[in-house]
């Protein structure tokens, strides 16, 4: 996982951070009993430095380090983990709310776009417009 | 029948020809669709932090206009505004509070009352006509026609927006099958297709497309049909692009289900907006003798 300066200087007290995703996404992260089903589910695994049951646990244990990890941005919010989860944790809040203390912080996760023009006349524009919500506080 | 028809931002350019030939079978069909007035982009994504009430202003107040229009339903053709219009609906719904929160901030427009239905047009067609209508004024069957139904993430999650089973979703199967075309099945059919990725990591894009597609030709599949404009993009387009980078694959034409209904109704192939697409779809109708070379 890279380091972030900006990332890193986010402070919290000790089990601050699962007390802030909680708050931020309505859900129990103490409910997760590490099955899996999630990772197995998630059509980004295989990109992700974390699965999103390993970045629930690192939550849980006060590693905040996961703030700087690639999983939270990887996710496309599919809801395939969401709708699996034998515990009806609703993962994909959990996710945003991991981007959502970043983007918070005013730390954007998404430069100025170097596109072409002609892939700016192709790509719909819902896709920017979610990249945008979703990278950019 | 008449339907105010909310068309989303990405209706109007990139998917034009979505938009077209579904204005095109709903006329073949004998019933109206009529585009409503001031509607706004939906925001794309709906709000996924309890705290943010914010992003649910765009389409709440696409809401409160068809409320405006005296209407109390709406349909949209576009996967991900059908998702985010029910989502932020069910919550205004669920929480009155949050509600009154909201039409007190947009103080220039009228309150929501809650009684819109948000429909997607794959509903409309299988609930409100029947797939059995369609069936009956089928001219031009898809015969020899192997096609793989595709649904991507918006239409079938969260489970409370979803308009089929999301395991095993079989809308777009049951739509193929009386359309006279042969349904090839695909455990993938379900998995995201990479979405917003495509702008900043094409390559990501392409591995899904690979992925998604791969299973089905090696079943026989020639051809997939979706319902998302940006499926269709990262499938055909980026799907296009996986030749490169995957020796194994070969990309099949994508087509949009309303483009698939207008061609076995026997309407002109050019409502249809075929060339907007990345690998031909017509060349496989000609092919299979569906439409004329």
């Amino acid at each position: 996982m890279e380091s972030n300066k900006e990332i890193d200087a986010i402070k919290f007290k000790e089990g601050g951070l699962v007390a802030e995703v909680e708050e931020l996404s309505g859900e129990n992260l103490f409910a997760c009993y590490q099955c899996g089903t999630c990772s197995a589910g998630c059509p980004f695994i295989d990109d992700m430095d974390l699965g999103p049951d390993e970045a629930i646990r690192y939550v849980i244990l006060d590693r905040k380090e996961v703030l700087n990890s690639n999983t939270i941005w990887m996710c496309a919010s599919c809801y395939t983990c969401a709708e699996r989860c034998p515990r009806d944790l609703n993962i994909t809040k959990i996710m945003e709310a991991l981007r959502q203390i970043v983007l918070r912080k005013k730390i954007d996760h998404t430069k100025v776009v170097k596109i072409s023009k002609k892939e700016k006349e192709t790509i719909p524009q819902l896709a920017f417009v979610s990249l945008f919500r979703k990278n950019i506080g | 029948m008449k339907l105010l028809y909310y068309p989303g931002c990405t209706l109007k350019t990139s998917a034009k020809n979505l938009e077209k030939s579904a204005f095109a079978i709903m006329d073949a069909l004998g019933h109206e669709m009529v585009e409503m007035e001031d509607w706004n982009c939906c925001g794309v994504v709906a709000s996924l932090t309890d705290d943010d009430l914010m992003h649910h202003l765009a389409p709440l107040r696409s809401l409160i206009h068809v409320e405006d229009a005296g209407e109390n339903r709406v349909v949209t053709l576009c996967d991900m505004c059908c998702n985010t219009l029910k989502q932020t609906n069910l919550r205004v719904k669920e929480i009155p509070g949050d509600l009154e929160t909201l039409n007190l901030f947009m103080d220039r427009e009228n309150d929501y009352k809650g009684t819109v239905e948000v429909l997607h047009f794959l509903e409309f067609l299988r609930d409100e006509i029947g797939f059995d209508v369609i069936k009956k004024k089928v001219k031009n069957p898809l015969k020899g026609m192997k096609i793989m139904p595709y649904y991507g993430c918006m239409l079938l999650r969260p489970r409370e927006v979803a308009i089929d089973d999301a395991e095993e979703p079989t809308i777009l199967g049951d739509l193929l099958s009386a359309l006279g075309a042969e349904v090839i099945d695909n455990p993938f059919k379900i998995e995201c297709c990479g979405s917003y990725h495509t702008v900043e990591n094409k390559e990501l894009v392409s591995k899904r497309a690979h992925r998604i597609t791969n299973f089905a030709t090696e079943r026989g599949s020639d051809a997939m049909v979706l319902s998302c404009p940006l499926c269709r993009f990262n499938l055909d387009t980026r799907g296009k692009e996986a030749e490169k980078m995957f020796k194994d694959y070969k990309q099949i034409p994508t087509y949009y289900y309303t483009q698939l209904i207008a061609i076995a109704l026997g309407l002109d192939p050019s409502v249809c907006g075929f060339e907007e697409h990345t690998v031909d779809p017509t060349l496989l109708l000609k092919e299979k003798g569906v439409i004329k070379k």
